[in-house]
C-alpha cells in the first residue's frame, strides 16, 4: 500500500472513528449513571439525520438552522424517551429498563419505516462540504477535516459542562451514589433527563454528519452504528466520556485498516465490532479508562 | 486451649485491596465441637476473614486449613463441598422459592444424580430426589420451620428467615459452620432462643461454629473463645472473661457500647 | 409440593394431551394452509420462548444470541434433508464442499443434529461469555448472533452465502411440530421441578449465595446456556423445513426480539406462561398483519402501511414492560388445582 493510499485510509478512518466516538459518549454517560444500556440511542442519531433531510425539503428552512433544529429536536426525543420509557423503571430490575429500551428501539425504527418510508433518501449537502481538495495525490473533501474538528468541539464543549459547571458536577456525583446526591437535594431526574438530552444531542450532530459522509438516510441506519458505538464505549471504559472518544476512533481504524490491508475480510467488517467486544469483555471488562466496578459479598 | 484438634486453622492470612491492608496476619485455630467468635468494632475485617474463609476472597499471603487440609484459594463452592457452610450478615435467601425449596438447594452440594437424569426419569435419581425433600422437611421440623415449609421464603418474618438461612447451611451437611451476625436485628428474647438454638445444633448436627456478632449478650452467652480484631489484626483472644477484662479490648471496642452493658 | 391429587392431574394431563391430539388431528383435515400454518408457528414458537425462558426466566442469563442458535439448528438440519440435487442446483456461485453435498438424513436425526449443533455452539459461547453477568451478556450474546450471521452470509461454500436455501422438504408438519413442543415442554418441566431446577433458580435470585451453597453456578450457568441453545437449534430446525427457505439475513435480531416477547408477556419463570404466550403473540402478530394490507371499505382505499405492526408490537412491548412485567402468569404454573378452584368459585367473585 502506498504512503497516499495510507493517508487517505486515515483520513477515512479519523471521520468514521469521530462519528462513533460522538454516538459512544451518549451511550456512556447513560450507562455512567444509570447502568442502562439505551438501545434506542442509535435511533436517535438516525432521528437527527431525518429531521434535517425535512427541515431542507418540507419546510424549506436554510440548511444551517435545520441542522440546529435538528440537533435541539434529537435532544428532545432523548429526554422524552427516557422520561416515557425509562424513568417508571428506575427501581425495576435493571434489565426491565434493557427490554423497555429494545422495545423503544424498534418502535423508532419502524415508526420511521411508517412516516419516512423504507426508501432511502438522497441527502443534501452544500456544496462547500463536498468539493474535493488535492493534496499532493491525496484527494479529500472538506467533510473529512471538518467531521474530526467538530466533534473536538463538541467534545470539549461537553468536557467543559461535565467538569465546569454545577450540572456537570451533578452528573459525575450521580455516577457515583445516586441515592446520596438524591439525599443532597439534587433534582436526580431533571440532571438524567440533561444527560439524554446532552448525549441524543451529540448522536443528532453524528447522525447529520453521517449523512453527509454517506449521503443516503434509512429508518434503520443507527442500528449497526448504535451497536458498534457501544462497543466502541465499552472499549474506552464505560462511563468516561474521553475513553468513548477514544474507543471511537480505535474502532474506525480497526474497521478501516483491516479492510484496507486484507480485502478478502471486507465481507466479514461488520462482525469486527462484535468480535472486538468479546475480546475486550474477557481481557479488560473495565475498558482502556474505565473504573472497576466491585460485586460487593 | 483445649485437647481436641483444630477443625480450621488460619496461618498469617493477610489481604490487601490495592494499598490497603484490610487483614493482615490473621492467626486463628479453632478446636473440634466448640462455639467460638470473632468480635471487633466495624469495619475491622470480620466480614472479610469470613470471606477468604469460606472462598469468596484470596488472600493475599497465608494459608487456611480445614482438619489440616489447605483450602486457601478454593472457589467458594469447593469450599462448601469441603464441609464449610455459611451465613450472610444481610440475609441472602432464595426469594422466591419456598422455604422447603431453600433447604433442598442446601442439600443439592451432596446429591449425587446428574442433571439429566430428571428429564429421562431415572429411577435411582426420582428416589434420591425423594429422600432430599424428605431429609430437607426433617431438617425444618427440627428448626421449626417444618409448617412453613411450603411458604415463599420471603414472606418470613424476619427471625425465621435467619432461621431457615441457618437451615439452609446445615442442608450442605457442614463440619464447620460460619454465622455472620446472627442476633442482627433480634430483641432480647429472639437473641435468647437464637443462643439456645446455636448450641442445640451444635450438638444435633455435630458441628464448629465461629461466628461474628455485635450482640455482647450473645457472644458472652455462647461462645467459648474469642478472638478480637481490630483494623484488620488481631488484638486479642480468649474466653469471655478474659475479653472482658483485657484493656486493649476495652479501649479498641468495649469502650464504646458493651461496657455499659456487660 | 403435596401431591394428593397427583392421579388426578395425570388423569387430567393425560386428557389434555389427548383432546389437544385430536384437535391437531380435527384442524389438519378441516382448517386452511394459512391457519395450519399458525398453529404450527404457535407449536415453534412455544420450543423458542420456553428455551429462552430457560436461559433468562429460570437462570437469570439475559441473553440476546437465539436467532444464532436458531440458525445454527436450521442450517444444519436443512443441510441434512435437502437432496442432492436439489443442493447441486442452488449452489450457484460457489458448489457445496464436501462432506455436505453427499449427507443425507431422516428428518427427525436432521432436527436432534441441528439442536446438537446448536448446544455445542452454546458451550463454546459460554465458556467465555457466562463470565459476564447482566446487560453485558446481552450484549455480548448478540454480538454472538451477529458474528453467525455474517460467518453465513460469508461461508458461501457451506451456506450458500447471502442468497440462503431453497426448496427445503417441507416435513415440519403439524405432527412432527408439535410432537417437539410436546418433548420440550416435557424435558423441561422434568428438568425446572427436579432440585437442579431448584439450582437454577438458586442462581438466577442470588448467585453469591448459591456458590456460598456449595453450587457451582458456573457450570450449571453453562449447562442450562447449552439446553437453551439446544432447544432453540430445534426450533429454528423446525422453522426451516416449515418454510422452506431460509437466508442469513432471517435470522436477525428482529427474531431474537419476536422470542423476547413472548417469554416477557407470558411470564418469566414460567414454562406454561411461555406456552401461553406463545400462542397469544403468534396470534397477535398473524391479526395485525391486516394493518399492512390494504384494505378497502366501501369506496375508500387504504393502502397498507409497511412497518405498523412491528410499531404496534413494539409499543405492546413497552406497555407490559412498563405496566404489568410479570406478563400474563408471572412467576406462577398453570396448575389444575388452581383451575379447579376457580371454576368452582367460579359464580361468586369475579
Amino acid at each position: 500500500m502506498s504512503l497516499d493510499m495510507f493517508i487517505q485510509h486515515l483520513f477515512n478512518a479519523l471521520t468514521l472513528g469521530s462519528l462513533y466516538g460522538l454516538i459512544a459518549i451518549g451511550y456512556t454517560m447513560v450507562y455512567g449513571i444509570l447502568r442502562l444500556i439505551n438501545f434506542a440511542h442509535g435511533d436517535i442519531f438516525m432521528l437527527g439525520a431525518y429531521f434535517v433531510f425535512f427541515g431542507v425539503t418540507l419546510t424549506k428552512l436554510p440548511w444551517g438552522i435545520a441542522v440546529v433544529l435538528a440537533v435541539a429536536l434529537s435532544a428532545l426525543c432523548g429526554t422524552v424517551i427516557d422520561r416515557i420509557a425509562y424513568r417508571p423503571l428506575r427501581d425495576a430490575p435493571r434489565i426491565s429498563a434493557l427490554i423497555s429500551a429494545i422495545g423503544v428501539s424498534f418502535f423508532i425504527e419502524n415508526l420511521g419505516l411508517v412516516v419516512f418510508t423504507g426508501l432511502p433518501k438522497p441527502v443534501y449537502r452544500p456544496d462547500w462540504l463536498v468539493e474535493v481538495i488535492n493534496l499532493g495525490n491525496i484527494r479529500i473533501l472538506p467533510l473529512a477535516l471538518i467531521v474530526p474538528a467538530i466533534a473536538f468541539a463538541l467534545v470539549m464543549g461537553l468536557l467543559w459542562i461535565v467538569y465546569k459547571t454545577k450540572p456537570g458536577l451533578a452528573m459525575r456525583s450521580i455516577s457515583k451514589d445516586i441515592e446520596t446526591t438524591r439525599l443532597m437535594g439534587v433534582s436526580v431526574d431533571k440532571i438524567i433527563a440533561l444527560t439524554f438530552g446532552l448525549g441524543s444531542a451529540l448522536a443528532a450532530a453524528s447522525g447529520i454528519m453521517w449523512a453527509l459522509r454517506y449521503p443516503q438516510i434509512h429508518p434503520f441506519m443507527g442500528v449497526f452504528p448504535g451497536f458498534k458505538a457501544f462497543i466502541a464505549a465499552v472499549l474506552g471504559g464505560i462511563g468516561s466520556i474521553q475513553g468513548a472518544m477514544i474507543g471511537g476512533m480505535l474502532l474506525g481504524l480497526i474497521e478501516i485498516m483491516a479492510v484496507a490491508f486484507f480485502p478478502a475480510l471486507s465481507g466479514y467488517r461488520d462482525a469486527f465490532a462484535f468480535i472486538l467486544l468479546i475480546v475486550i469483555l474477557l481481557m479488560k471488562p473495565t475498558g482502556l479508562m474505565g473504573e472497576k466496578l466491585e460485586e460487593k459479598v | 486451649m483445649s485437647a481436641n484438634p483444630p477443625v480450621l486453622e488460619t496461618k498469617e492470612v493477610t489481604i490487601r485491596f490495592g494499598g490497603l491492608t484490610a487483614v493482615s496476619n490473621f492467626n486463628i485455630s479453632v478446636p473440634k465441637g466448640s462455639i467460638v467468635g470473632l468480635i471487633g468494632p466495624n469495619g475491622a475485617g470480620k466480614t472479610t476473614c469470613f470471606n477468604i474463609i469460606t472462598g469468596f476472597y484470596k488472600p493475599t499471603q497465608g494459608e487456611v486449613f480445614l482438619e489440616g487440609k489447605p483450602i486457601t484459594g478454593l472457589p467458594p463452592h469447593k469450599v462448601c463441598e469441603e464441609g464449610i457452610a455459611r451465613t450472610f450478615q444481610n440475609i441472602r435467601l432464595f426469594y422466591n422459592e419456598t422455604v422447603l425449596q431453600n433447604v433442598m438447594i442446601g442439600g443439592f452440594v451432596r446429591q449425587k444424580s446428574h442433571w439429566w437424569m430428571p428429564p429421562l426419569m431415572i429411577p435411582s435419581c426420582t428416589r434420591e430426589e425423594r429422600e432430599l425433600r424428605e431429609t430437607a422437611m426433617a431438617l425444618l421440623d427440627s428448626v421449626g420451620l417444618g409448617k412453613l415449609a411450603g411458604e415463599i421464603s420471603s414472606a418470613l418474618p424476619y427471625g425465621a428467615q435467619r432461621r431457615l438461612e441457618i437451615a439452609r447451611a446445615l442442608a450442605t451437611k457442614p463440619k464447620f459452620l460460619l454465622l455472620d451476625e446472627p442476633a442482627a436485628g433480634m430483641n432480647p428474647q429472639e437473641s435468647q432462643e437464637l443462643m439456645d438454638f446455636i448450641k442445640r445444633i451444635r450438638t444435633d448436627f455435630d458441628l464448629t461454629i465461629l461466628l461474628i456478632e455485635h450482640d455482647m449478650k450473645v457472644v458472652m452467652g455462647v461462645c467459648e473463645h474469642i478472638w478480637v480484631l481490630d483494623y484488620g489484626i488481631l488484638i486479642a483472644e480468649g474466653n469471655p472473661e478474659q475479653i472482658r477484662t483485657n484493656p486493649k479490648v476495652i479501649e479498641a471496642y468495649l469502650g464504646e457500647e458493651a461496657t455499659q452493658n456487660a | 409440593m403435596k401431591t394428593p391429587n397427583k392421579n388426578r392431574d395425570l388423569t387430567l394431563t393425560t386428557a389434555a394431551v389427548g383432546l389437544l391430539l385430536v384437535f391437531l388431528w380435527w384442524a389438519n383435515g378441516h382448517l386452511d394452509n394459512y391457519k395450519i400454518q399458525v398453529l404450527n408457528l404457535i407449536a415453534i414458537n412455544s420450543i423458542l420462548a420456553l428455551s429462552l425462558n430457560l436461559i433468562y426466566g429460570f437462570t437469570g442469563m439475559f441473553s440476546l444470541g437465539h436467532a444464532g442458535f436458531m440458525a445454527i439448528g436450521a442450517y444444519v438440519s436443512s443441510l441434512l434433508i435437502l437432496p442432492p440435487v436439489q443442493k447441486e442446483m442452488i449452489y450457484i456461485l460457489q458448489p457445496l464442499i464436501w462432506p455436505f453435498s453427499v449427507l443425507q438424513a431422516p428428518f427427525f436425526i436432521a432436527v436432534l443434529a441441528g439442536g446438537f449443533a446448536a448446544a455445542l455452539l452454546g458451550l463454546v459461547i459460554a465458556i467465555p461469555v457466562l463470565r459476564l453477568g447482566g446487560d453485558y451478556l446481552g450484549i455480548a450474546t448478540l454480538g454472538f448472533a451477529e458474528i453467525i450471521r455474517v460467518v453465513f452470509t460469508n461461508l458461501t461454500p457451506i451456506t450458500n452465502g447471502a442468497l440462503g436455501l431453497k426448496g427445503i422438504p417441507n416435513y415440519a408438519n403439524i405432527w412432527w411440530n408439535y410432537g417437539w413442543c410436546l418433548l420440550t415442554l416435557f424435558f423441561l418441566i422434568r428438568l425446572i421441578n427436579s432440585n437442579f431446577g431448584n439450582v437454577l433458580k438458586a442462581i438466577r435470585d442470588d448467585e453469591i449465595a448459591a456458590r456460598a451453597m456449595g453450587i457451582n453456578t458456573f457450570k450449571y450457568r453453562v449447562v442450562s446456556f447449552s439446553i437453551g441453545a439446544f432447544f432453540a437449534g430445534i426450533g429454528g430446525a423446525l422453522m426451516a423445513s416449515l418454510i422452506t427457505t431460509i437466508d442469513p439475513k432471517m435470522f436477525s435480531f428482529l427474531l431474537t426480539f419476536n422470542v423476547l416477547m413472548i417469554v416477557v408477556a407470558g411470564g418469566l419463570g414460567s414454562l406454561t406462561g411461555s406456552i401461553i404466550g406463545s400462542a397469544v403473540i403468534t396470534v397477535l402478530l398473524e391479526w395485525l398483519r391486516f394493518v399492512e394490507n390494504p384494505i378497502d371499505i366501501g369506496s375508500f382505499h387504504l393502502d397498507g402501511i409497511p412497518g405498523m405492526r412491528m410499531v404496534i408490537f413494539s409499543l405492546l412491548l413497552i406497555l407490559i414492560i412498563l405496566f404489568r412485567r410479570e406478563g400474563i402468569m408471572g412467576m406462577r404454573e398453570f396448575s389444575w388445582d388452581s383451575l379447579i378452584s376457580r371454576f368452582s368459585r367460579g359464580g361468586e367473585a369475579r
